[in-house]
């Protein structure tokens, strides 16, 4: 069983990505209780940016500097068309019956499938991300894989980031008072509507920071990428309890944990030898969920409903 | 001179039902002004539409000579026109402290602000005892302080203060009461919205009697309060 604390890396690191996805869902739940199901494929739309940018650079460009512009790339792709779904899809919703709006994302997100498939070059099957050279690297028995160093780095530095925005920003304490009562944020002189549109923006940013660290693991990128790793991200937010940044998270963690380990000590259980390929890690993830959602609805770190009373 | 605020024949509706049909009153900078009457008045949906949370159907509201008409809600407390709102709404999980933050969420002077939290705590010393608790696990009557120490905290022109009392015991509901004399010494300017009219006339410079949408009565605190037909129906006599 030695190699444990190298499936927990692997499960960390996986759970890190699936976070900074889970980020977006959660903040804008918690500020408009809307569930932007095109939010996987805005974390799409962001690793055609950054592979975008890459295509732009003279051939030969190292990694170190095509990375930080790859990045730059994916965070303005994915934040225009999160900005603009906001503006032209679900303000216009704003007041209409909860279910409008959601039909509106998934009609959103299968849009945006489409229209990456259709136009973006060469798109129709997967396209190679770049990937950075050097490594594995090895820390004691453990080894990280040189695709998973930028989210070693991106995922703490991003939940930092978040942190200090939402607690120490002017617009930050804005965005929990909405959260808590926008009506009253209204009285107390919090512009609401732009505060919404900031909760976009932000949870595109992070999927997009995700979506190149997807581009990095995997070493290639699809128009359907968004599809899965969105409900993933979901699982998460819901997990940790929606609404809830630092949730979304730990959601992320517990899920990639969780997956990592099922898909390599499942079979060793007696008569669990079938149930143990990377196929059923999906499956796995979709488990917890349900446990959670039957055992524990408002998720790891979530508040009970009747508390926004 | 003119009056701080002016209401005129405002009417406001939710979809084709009228909640106000067309009242008119003024307020005069150093004046406690009461709004009365039982629930269904049309009280409440008048302080929300002056604070800008719904918008008038018909009628003009100037404040400080200004139209207050087509200003956006978060715009209006920067004007100083600031609003406690009915059922208190502090942000349960937010500090005491960052509940009263927040009421100075448009100001960037930051000594006037901690000289302002201050002052709340001054006037409300168990706010200061608890500054780290979350607002959500004060008592009704500690959370109804807080709202009204968070209003203040944008240094209003006008404060608007909706059913202060409501849901208090009678102890509370003095504390509070006595609190809104004391600003009133200070020389706040309130407009007072209740259901307790011998608590609020007792106050008020000026009071005006709602009734289904329309202002039925209006006097100066003192008359209202010796007015028969005011006696009868909300100080339970007969």
């Amino acid at each position: 069983m030695n190699e444990l604390p190298q499936q927990l890396v692997n499960g960390l690191l996986l759970g890190a990505m699936y976070g900074l996805v889970a980020i977006g869902y959660t903040m804008v739940y918690g500020i408009v209780q809307l569930i932007n199901f095109a939010h996987g494929e805005i974390f799409m739309t962001g690793a055609f940016g950054a592979l975008t940018v890459w295509l732009w650079l003279p051939g030969g460009t190292t990694m170190w500097l095509a990375l930080p512009l790859m990045i730059i790339g994916a965070v303005i792709v994915a934040v225009a068309i999160a900005v603009g779904a906001e503006r032209f899809a679900y303000r216009p919703l704003r007041n209409a019956p909860r279910l409008a709006p959601l039909i509106t994302a998934i009609g959103l997100s299968l849009a945006l499938q489409q229209a990456v498939w259709a136009w973006y070059p060469e798109a129709k099957s997967a396209r190679t991300f770049p990937q950075i050279s050097g490594g594995p690297f090895e820390i004691g028995n453990v080894t990280i894989q040189t695709g998973d160093i930028f989210l070693v780095a991106a995922a703490p530095l991003s939940m930092a980031v978040l942190g200090y925005f939402v607690l120490k920003t002017r617009t930050g304490r804005g965005m929990q008072a909405t959260a808590q009562d926008p009506d009253t944020a209204k009285l107390m002189g919090v512009n609401t509507d732009r505060i919404i549109v900031i909760a976009f923006a932000l949870g595109a940013a992070f999927a997009a920071v995700g979506a190149v660290a997807y581009g990095l693991k995997y070493g290639e990128i699809n128009f359907r990428m968004g599809f899965i790793l969105g409900l993933k991200a979901f699982t998460a937010a819901v997990l940790g309890g929606i609404g809830n940044i630092y949730g979304a998270m730990i959601g992320g963690v517990v899920l990639g944990v969780a997956e990592t380990l099922a898909t390599a000590y499942i079979a060793d259980i007696p008569g669990m030898d079938k149930f143990g390929s990377q196929s059923w890690a999906d499956v796995w993830a979709f488990v917890l969920l349900i446990l959670v959602l039957l055992f524990r609805p408002q998720g790891l770190l979530g508040e009970r409903v009747a508390d926004r009373a | 001179m003119t009056a701080l605020l002016e209401v005129e024949d405002l009417r406001v509706a939710y979809g084709k039902i009228e909640a106000v049909k067309g009242i008119s009153f003024t307020v005069e900078a150093g004046q406690v002004v009461t709004l009365i009457g039982t629930n269904g008045a049309g009280k409440t949906t008048t302080l929300r539409t002056l604070s800008g949370l719904l918008r008038p159907a018909g009628g003009q509201i100037r404040f400080n000579g200004r139209s207050l008409k087509k200003i956006p809600a978060h715009q209006i407390v920067s004007l100083g026109l600031a609003h406690s709102p009915e059922g208190r709404h502090i942000f349960p999980r937010m500090t005491i402290e960052d509940n009263l933050r927040l009421g100075a969420f448009l100001r960037s002077d930051k000594p006037g602000i901690e000289q302002d939290i201050r002052r709340a705590y001054d006037l409300f010393p168990i706010l200061g005892e608890r500054r780290k608790q979350a607002a959500g696990t004060l008592s009704g009557g500690e959370q109804q302080m807080l709202a009204m120490g968070r209003a203040l905290m944008s240094r209003p022109k006008l404060l608007m203060l909706d059913e202060p009392s409501m849901g208090l015991s009678p102890i509370m509901m003095q504390k509070i009461m006595a609190t809104i004399a004391e600003l009133k010494a200070q020389g706040t300017t309130i407009l007072l919205v209740e259901q307790n009219a011998q608590a609020a006339l007792s106050l008020a410079d000026r009071g005006h009697v709602m009734e289904i949408g329309t202002i039925v009565l209006s006097g100066t605190g003192p008359d209202l309060l010796h007015d028969e037909s005011v006696r009868k129906a909300y100080l339970g006599e007969d």
